[in-house]
């Protein structure tokens, strides 16, 4: 009787827990895509931000450290792939995955340079990591900070003139070079506070929810960060919601794991954790297909500002 | 005012070759920084690479996947088509040889079922690219995201076949059954063997073939049929080649099955010619390996077949290092690739205007020194 009351509750935690770097991933995401650039990159941003944090907070015992670490080393991509796409005009898909091969194979040979555990970084101890805090119903800062980027984003895109600006060079940049406003310095500007979340988001994820960083522990949530930011319709409610939406299946998937649910006749029936565990991509796929609603991507994502043309 | 273009050498020879450098120089510069000296560590590279018969082999065999990526990726790009869905669609190639090989190995001779495993993972491959063609095609959905999600999708359903359905039974890895000897691919070392002539044991098998042929068919196709032209004119100008009176939605689904079944020859290589059983994660990066490939090969045939080989010796060459400095593992090939795609991909133009400025400053010279 007791797991009636317990398991929802469980759920409900376990499901912020697995959230909260998607939901910082997805915000950040939401700046540079508003602003017109394309961001596969998400995954290697946070996974070179938790490689980094935990490096620094083994290092120095210091969560701010380690939190300065992260957003410093996300912030220093962002600008690289800033340099790609906006001064060079390069391909904004490709400088993505550009970053996202380089940081899994960077992060490992840095890990195993500097500590040598295979690519591991040491435990940390408490002290050198974001724990749960009571009067945030026992969730870490990091959680806080999540909930509080999506309001934040809302506000900083939806009523401030620079949000305004931004989503207008994400769909018409011609318009706003004419007003005399320059399109490079908003997409950077973009790109600092998509690099900002980013690294929050990798730092959580190495020294707040686990105790260092381990082997591509992102695992492809940046993607999924990705998949909600387009679920959510490259809005910040939406998407919070798509995000808390996939960490609920990932907490689902967990927990169902070798449970039989009922069964058909003498058959038990065992639902396949990968069938959870691929929702989110096929919801993505199918939403984007406009098969449910239709989601529509900024009308000038993924091309480069050309001032000569 | 802008720089007078290159000459054609310049930009197809020698910028992709600054862009190289330029990506080895950083590689070397993160070697220096993890206390590995440059100069050995490509010593031993090449060492391992191209030493030897078997290290020949090695290199080939690897390379073998890159032409097969490679070329998948540059077919879509030569149509303004971005696949990023290579991992996913090897993955499925290699289902689609398991199958068939699974189903069949012991009813048909290899003369039969080889051809009918490639055909499968041809297939399988075009099957899985051919829905995020139609999609963008026919619904409007960006091909980069849902090849990527079609990528995870892949992954995901390979392990839940493997797991829990094509598993060798009292097995406790993710395996099937290995094949019977009717569904494996010679080994060249073995062909050559029986005409006489010796080589080296590796497991570089007859997809190497495959692969040359493949070469040679996307080459006619893109450069010497009508057809290829239709495909380039949509590369350069959806706008125009509709008006031209292209089916640019139909030559989206079929780019992308094409370039799917190429990347599903992955398959080929790794299941039927060296692993003989179904496996997880064969494809083993090769998918985003190719994009690296065919950025460095400007989308050529040729481009693709040489940077296959530069890769494929990287592989092997990173394999043979991990072994002698035992503190540099096989990510550091990893970071390469990235470099790779960043400086021939995304900043292809970041020594542009050095050498435009190089060669303005030659043109200017020679007419004074002639006149």
């Amino acid at each position: 009787m007791e797991d009636l009351i317990a398991m929802p509750l469980a759920i409900v935690a376990s499901t912020l827990r697995v959230a909260t770097p998607l939901i910082l991933c997805a915000m950040g995401g939401l700046f540079s895509e508003r602003g017109g650039i394309i961001d596969i990159g998400l995954e290697g941003k946070m996974l070179a931000a938790a490689f980094a944090a935990a490096a620094a907070a083994a290092v120095t015992d210091s969560a701010w450290l380690g939190l300065a670490a992260g957003i410093l080393i996300a912030e220093a991509l962002a600008l690289l792939h800033g340099f790609a796409c906006i001064t060079q005009r390069g391909n904004q898909v490709v400088s993505g995955v550009a970053i996202n091969l380089l940081m899994s194979g960077l992060t490992i040979v840095l890990g195993i340079a500097w500590f040598q555990r295979g690519g591991q970084t040491p435990a940390l101890p408490q002290e050198a990591r974001f724990m749960p805090i009571a009067w945030l119903g026992g969730h870490n800062l990091l959680v806080g900070a999540a909930l509080l980027a999506v309001p934040a984003t809302a506000w900083v895109i939806g009523a401030t003139r620079f949000g305004l600006r931004l989503r207008a060079v994400g769909e018409l940049p011609l318009a706003v070079d004419a007003a005399g406003i320059s399109v490079a310095w908003l997409r950077y500007r973009a790109l600092l506070l998509c690099g900002l979340l980013t690294g929050i988001a990798g730092t959580y994820l190495s020294i707040a929810q686990n105790a260092g960083f381990s082997r591509d522990m992102t695992a492809g949530q940046g993607y999924i960060a990705l998949a909600a930011l387009i679920v959510g319709k490259w809005r910040p409610v939406p998407a919070l919601g798509a995000c808390l939406g996939f960490g609920l299946l990932d907490a689902i998937a967990i927990r169902l794991q070798g449970v039989r649910l009922g069964g058909l006749g003498a058959v038990p029936v065992e639902v396949p954790v990968q069938a959870i565990q691929v929702l989110p991509y096929v919801l993505t796929v199918i939403l984007l297909a406009g098969f449910i609603g239709r989601a529509v991507a900024p009308k000038a994502i993924g091309v480069p500002y050309d001032k000569v043309r | 005012m802008r720089a007078r273009p290159l000459p054609a050498w310049v930009d197809v020879g020698l910028l992709p070759v600054v862009n190289l450098v330029l990506a080895f120089c950083v590689s070397g510069l993160i070697a220096l920084a993890v206390g590995v000296d440059p100069r050995d560590a490509v010593r031993i590279m090449l060492e391992g690479a191209f030493g030897s018969a078997e290290a020949i082999g090695y290199t080939l065999y690897y390379a073998t996947n890159f032409i097969f990526t490679g070329l998948a990726v540059a077919l879509s790009f030569h149509a303004g088509l971005f696949n990023i869905g290579g991992e996913g669609q090897a993955a499925l190639g290699g289902l689609g040889v398991g199958l068939v090989a699974l189903a069949c190995d012991r009813i048909l001779p290899a003369p039969l079922l080889i051809p009918l495993a490639v055909a499968a993972a041809a297939l399988f491959g075009a099957g899985w690219a051919a829905i995020p063609g139609w999609l963008q095609a026919y619904r409007g959905s960006h091909i980069v995201v849902t090849t990527i999600m079609f990528n995870f999708i892949a992954a995901s359903l390979m392990v839940f076949l493997l797991v829990n359905v094509l598993i060798a039974p009292g097995s406790m890895s993710p395996e099937s059954r290995a094949f019977a000897a009717s569904a494996r691919l010679p080994f060249l070392h073995e062909l050559f063997a029986g005409l006489g002539v010796a080589l080296a044991p590796s497991p570089l098998n007859l997809s190497a073939g495959l692969a040359a042929l493949c070469c040679v068919a996307v080459w006619l196709l893109l450069f010497r049929t009508p057809w290829g032209v239709e495909l380039r004119t949509m590369g350069h100008n959806p706008s125009a080649a509709l008006y031209a009176g292209i089916d640019t939605k139909r030559m989206t689904v079929i780019v992308l099955c094409l370039s799917g079944a190429l990347a599903g020859c992955v398959g080929v290589n790794e299941i039927l010619g060296v692993q003989h059983r179904l496996i997880l994660d064969f494809a083993a990066g090769c998918g985003f390996g190719g994009i690296a490939v065919s950025l460095m090969g400007r989308n050529h045939p040729v481009g693709v077949v040489l940077a296959s080989l530069l890769f494929g010796g990287l592989v092997q060459g990173g394999a043979e290092l991990s072994f002698a400095m035992p503190s540099v593992t096989r990510d550091m090939v990893v970071v390469i690739q990235g470099l790779v795609i960043l400086f021939s991909g995304a900043l292809a133009n970041l020594a542009r205007p050095w050498l435009e400025a190089g060669f303005a400053r030659l043109g200017r010279v020679a007419p004074d020194g002639a006149g």
